[in-house]
């Protein structure tokens, strides 16, 4: 154990010595910060920011006007009779929440409030509610530019909608471009944040409630054994397709999201006379923060950056997800992803964050951060909760990395034209990650790895902007054929 | 004057005899027809993985290939159906509210079935097709043992 330990530290110590310089260079790119009113902040932050308010005002609010529609949509109430037994608009964005909802959820929000306050979480909100707006540009496009291969499956998402999309405005070359830029983005992305990090932090939590260092987690090894599991966990699923541990696992999130929020409100209830007062402390916070550096920018830039992270609008990753609904209206697949940031961030967020301030948990001194502090305010009601999160977590962790695991595949399937060689390679590769992640703790390479998640929103939302006017189009058309009458509901059991 | 019979079947030997039963009363009409329908179980609310959805169109196809050919096809099969008129289908969804369906857009008036053999325990807490049907039909609904 000893020795494994050893090399364990001078594997991490190898690998940051030489990956050091790269990562820095390139986090130093794509995180290029600039500071406005005094306070830092990523430029690539403001690049999806900007998205989500562009396409609200473009589509005319489309985040609101559709959310009844969507609804509808996902109820079945438009599946035609000759659709059904087709992927169906619930089981799509189903597939979507479960890659989503994770850690950002519950990790992600406690790190927004600890630095931003409470007022944090009304921006966090806005930028939620906004960016469903992107979410519905990406899907869209994603559904109406997916390509049919020769054995019938379906292939989605910004690789076919840059480089097919683009090609049908004359803009061919730039879309080869783009897409191959977003593919390898997306593999790389993939293995860090969508995956090592996940593991990473899954480890981190199962450790902290096994009793620490002192449990039965704590010893040197534990790390790697904990990696390996899991490791070998998704590798059933995606090498030995398994298929039936990845639909127990999605059975399994949306209970978990469920239960998770019934706790949340249990919090909420047993600290009934303190809400109001957390509600003004959160809209006090958000216009008139006191003691957060940067004061009101400082605040809003820290709530969007953590919706950003959680609901992933504008990264492209969900289009690849939503792209398998058979569907001759591609819009009505991005009425119903705009649904994602909306359960993701404006609910899930919303109520982790709400659970924090109302329990005062982030004021203490030592309240640890992420999954930490949030363990903290639920321990305040139900002394057992952090067993309960540390399976949420472990949960989510896997569900993330099953959906990641599946985004990277296709990116690599893309740029290798299908090869099996090459999604081999790919999978061996993103085993080994899941490996390190928990046994490692390699800084570098999770910061180059969140930066090629974010490196994801930059061919992704050039090429959104280029082909808006396909989205509008489709848009309009719909909406003028639900007020025709053209389209109507199908009777629904 | 001819009436449309719906049977359903599921392969088992009661739906073969419901199958048989519908066939000849059928017959004893003058012109008559019968629809044989099986239903694939299906919810659209059933979460599902990345993988199942990129070929699930394709999946869907097969599903309804093979129950035509394992299920369906032997029921006619072993019908006498001279001077029948029989129509087939196969559709995913709720089995019984499928079969409504079904029997409403051919605008049966009978429909046929065998008994699903559930203990009474399993029925009670589960449910039966069967009882499900006799719920929800519009139309009468003849149940064979």
């Amino acid at each position: 154990m000893i020795s494994l330990r050893a090399s364990t530290s001078s594997l991490d110590e190898t690998i940051n010595e030489y990956f050091t310089p790269v990562s820095d260079a390139i986090q130093s790119v794509i995180f290029y910060s600039v500071t406005v009113a005094g306070v830092t902040f990523p430029l690539v932050v403001a690049w999806l920011f900007t998205a989500a308010i562009f396409f609200t005002l473009y589509f005319k609010f489309v985040n609101f006007r559709g959310f009844r529609h969507a609804i509808d949509l996902v109820r079945g109430q438009y599946t035609k009779p000759g659709e059904v037994g087709e992927v169906s608009h619930f089981q799509a964005l189903a597939t979507a929440v479960s890659g989503t909802v994770g850690l950002g959820n519950i990790a992600g929000v406690a790190i927004a409030i600890t630095i931003g306050g409470p007022g944090a979480t009304f921006w966090m909100i806005v930028a939620g509610l906004l960016s469903m707006s992107t979410k519905f540009a990406e899907c869209t496009l994603g559904v109406k530019y997916r390509r049919e291969n020769p054995d019938g499956s379906v292939s989605g998402g910004p690789m076919f909608y840059l480089s097919r999309g683009l090609a049908e405005q004359g803009k061919a070359g730039l879309g080869k471009v783009l897409a191959a830029a977003f593919a390898v983005f997306c593999i790389l992305g993939s293995l860090g944040g969508g995956n090592a990090f996940q593991s990473n932090q899954a480890f981190a939590q199962v450790r902290a409630v096994t009793g620490g260092d002192e449990g039965f987690l704590g010893g040197g090894a534990s790390g790697v054994v904990f990696g390996l599991v899991m490791a070998v966990m998704v590798a059933v699923v995606i090498v030995g397709g398994i298929k039936s541990i990845a639909r127990v696992t999605d059975k399994l999130v949306p209970f978990m999201a469920v239960f998770y929020l019934t706790s949340c409100l249990v919090v909420l209830a047993a600290n009934f006379s303190a809400i109001p007062g957390a509600i003004a402390d959160i809209f006090a916070g958000a216009f008139a923060p006191e003691g957060i550096a940067g004061g009101i920018v400082g605040v809003l830039i820290t709530g969007v950056q953590r919706a950003a992270f959680s609901n992933e609008a504008g990264l492209g990753s969900a289009a690849i997800a939503h792209s398998a609904v058979k569907t001759d209206r591609p819009v009505t697949e991005g009425y119903v992803s705009l649904l994602e940031p909306f359960i993701d961030t404006v609910v899930i967020c919303t109520m982790t964050a709400l659970t924090i301030v109302i329990t005062g948990a982030y004021l203490g001194d030592d309240t640890g951060d992420g999954v930490q502090l949030t363990s903290t305010a639920f321990e305040t009601v139900i002394p057992w909760f952090p067993i309960v999160l540390a399976i949420a977590v472990f949960l989510f962790a896997f569900s993330t990395m099953l959906a990641w695991s599946y985004y990277g595949a296709k990116a690599t399937a893309y740029l290798f034209n299908e090869s099996k060689v090459a999604d081999t390679v790919y999978k061996v590769i993103f085993l080994s990650f899941t490996v390190i992640g928990a046994a490692a703790s390699l800084g570098p390479i999770i910061g180059f790895s969140d930066a090629m998640i974010f490196a994801m929103s930059i061919p992704n939302l050039i090429g959104v902007y280029l082909l808006v006017r396909v989205i509008k189009r489709e848009l309009t058309g719909h909406e003028k054929d639900l007020k025709s009458g053209q389209l109507q509901k199908v009777k629904v059991h | 004057m001819s009436e449309l019979l719906l049977v359903g079947v599921d392969g088992s030997p009661s739906s073969l005899r419901a199958a048989t039963f519908a066939a000849a009363r059928a017959m004893a009409a003058d012109g008559g027809c019968i629809v044989v329908a099986h239903v694939i179980d299906w919810s659209p609310f059933t979460p599902t993985t990345a993988e199942d959805n990129e070929r699930r169109h394709v999946t869907r196809q097969q599903e309804i290939d093979h129950a035509m050919r394992d299920i369906v096809d032997p029921v006619v099969q072993s019908l006498t159906t001279e001077g029948l008129d029989v129509t087939t289908a196969v559709r995913h969804g709720h089995p019984a509210q499928t079969l409504v369906d079904l029997a409403t857009e051919h605008e049966a008036a009978h429909m046929v079935i065998g008994r699903t053999g559930e203990s009474r325990i399993k029925a009670r807490v589960f449910g039966s097709l069967p009882m499900s049907l006799v719920q929800i039909s519009p139309i009468p609904v003849k149940v064979l043992p």
